[in-house]
């Protein structure tokens, strides 16, 4: 799929590492990384890792956030502080609490919370090297996380970014894409898909972006999407 | 045989057909059985289930557990087992005579305990150590294996745990919650039924298991 071409061409050309506009990373994957949790996955996109570690259900404290009615998930995101070029400070900012909390309603779409009262599910991101898109990986390390540690979950989630390059619509995003400056700029869209009910879970968008490209791009998203997870699937069945 | 034991993930459809019912780890979506868990399909006659390979112990009524004492309460215990939540123990559950004002006597903070699970209710969960072969854990190692792998430790009808307790010469209980018991006059020994334990986590799921557990006791049984 190219660039829409309306008024003139887009100075968008070509990528910056040379893959098709609608070709991913090269993907890899492994499950049960960290011993001492109840699950665990990393997802790595390039250069992009995510290392998602999940605990629980187990009882929550303090007791006054326990429901009755159904358990509740914690989502940690947090970048390390060599993941970046610039050091990035250690501990919660308040970006990382955003993300988590975006991340958080993404994957509750998802997993059966009604099935464990009082308890909480806790999910650990860490972000050991970035190369834009780590909130779309740390979503796909993470679903892969939930299903490893055995939580009950409607559907998975795999999550991608798609942008526009002045006037060429990409999938998956890196870093270099992202600070794109010329024409239009720089638009970047995170999409997080439900894998059987085709849901959007999550959908960010920072940048200028038309309505007819947006929907392109969403297209593009879900072929995406499905892609990853196929991936995670395979990583699952193959993991023992 | 072979498609009844494959890995299924969350919201794959495990089979097709009205006539399916859905166990436990699925549910039903029109015509679909989908599955909601992580694990390996079985499928006896009508009846669909996913077996989880991974994840947290879930209690059931009648399992006997590995619990250790976290709270001594007016009437009774509080036992931590790694599930989602706590059993607790009641001092009429107790097979003799307590005085209220020394329950520490009996069973103490950081206790072990062998109890099993009489009854699920919202509020928490009831345990029970009057029978025989429950109580509290004074010699021996506790060990901790994944409690998705106990079924492969006890085999079938208990035939795995017999052959570790043939081989290492030793008592062996076995919690459903992942912490087993063992007891031996020799401290090798137990070791010995630690190795054999650890094998059978390490290769569950392959077949002829009890055969190659038989092997590798032997193995241990030259070396040492």
């Amino acid at each position: 799929m190219t660039a829409k071409k309306e008024s003139h061409e887009s100075a968008y050309k070509e990528r910056v590492d040379g893959r098709a506009f609608d070709e991913l990373r090269e993907i890899e994957t492994k499950i049960g990384i960290i011993p001492n949790a109840d699950g665990s996955a990393m997802y790595k996109s390039g250069k992009t890792i995510a290392i998602a570690a999940v605990f629980g259900p187990r009882t929550l404290h303090p007791q006054h956030m326990q429901n009755p009615q159904k358990g509740i998930l914690r989502v940690n995101y947090d970048m390390m502080s060599f993941s970046v070029p610039d050091r990035k400070k250690p501990g919660p900012n308040r970006r990382g609490q955003e993300i988590s909390k975006v991340i958080e309603w993404a994957l509750s779409q998802c997993v059966i919370l009604e099935e464990f009262p009082n308890t909480v599910v806790d999910v650990f991101i860490q972000i050991p090297q970035a190369d834009a898109g780590t909130r779309v990986a740390g979503i796909n390390a993470a679903a892969m996380a939930l299903a490893h540690a055995g939580v009950p979950m409607r559907e998975m989630a795999s999550a991608v970014a798609v942008g526009k390059m002045d006037k060429t619509l990409v999938v998956d995003v890196c870093k270099e894409e992202e600070d794109y400056e010329e024409g239009e700029g720089a638009t970047d869209i995170p999409v997080c898909l439900l894998s059987r009910s085709k849901k959007i879970a999550l959908l960010q968008a920072d940048g200028k972006i038309s309505i007819d490209e947006l929907k392109q791009a969403l297209e593009m998203a879900k072929k995406a999407c499905e892609k990853i997870h196929e991936i995670q699937l395979k990583a699952l069945k193959e993991a023992r | 045989m072979e498609n009844n034991r494959k890995i299924i993930t969350p919201g794959e459809i495990v089979i097709q057909g009205e006539e399916f019912l859905p166990g436990d780890g699925t549910r039903r979506e029109k015509e679909d059985i989908v599955s909601s868990r992580y694990g390996l399909v079985d499928i006896s006659e009508k009846l669909v289930r996913v077996i989880p390979l991974s994840g947290v112990y879930s209690p059931r009524r009648g399992n006997v557990i590995i619990g250790e004492v976290i709270d001594v309460l007016f009437n009774g215990w509080l036992l931590d087992f790694g599930g989602s939540g706590n059993g607790f123990l009641s001092i009429n559950e107790c097979p003799r005579f307590i005085n209220k004002d020394e329950l520490q006597d009996t069973f103490d903070f950081g206790d072990l305990i062998v109890a099993k699970i009489i009854g699920i209710k919202s509020k928490g969960i009831d345990l029970t150590v009057r029978m025989r072969g429950l109580g509290k854990l004074e010699d021996g190692m506790v060990i901790k294996v994944n409690p998705n792998k106990v079924p492969r430790v006890i085999g079938k009808e208990g035939s795995m745990v017999n052959v570790i307790k043939e081989a290492a010469n030793c008592e062996i209980t076995v919690g459903q919650n992942g912490l087993i018991w063992i007891n031996a006059q020799e401290i090798k020994n137990e070791l010995k039924a630690k190795k054999i334990i650890e094998f059978i986590c390490d290769n569950s799921y392959t077949e002829g298991l009890t055969e190659k557990v038989k092997e590798f006791a032997d193995k241990l049984g030259e070396e040492s």
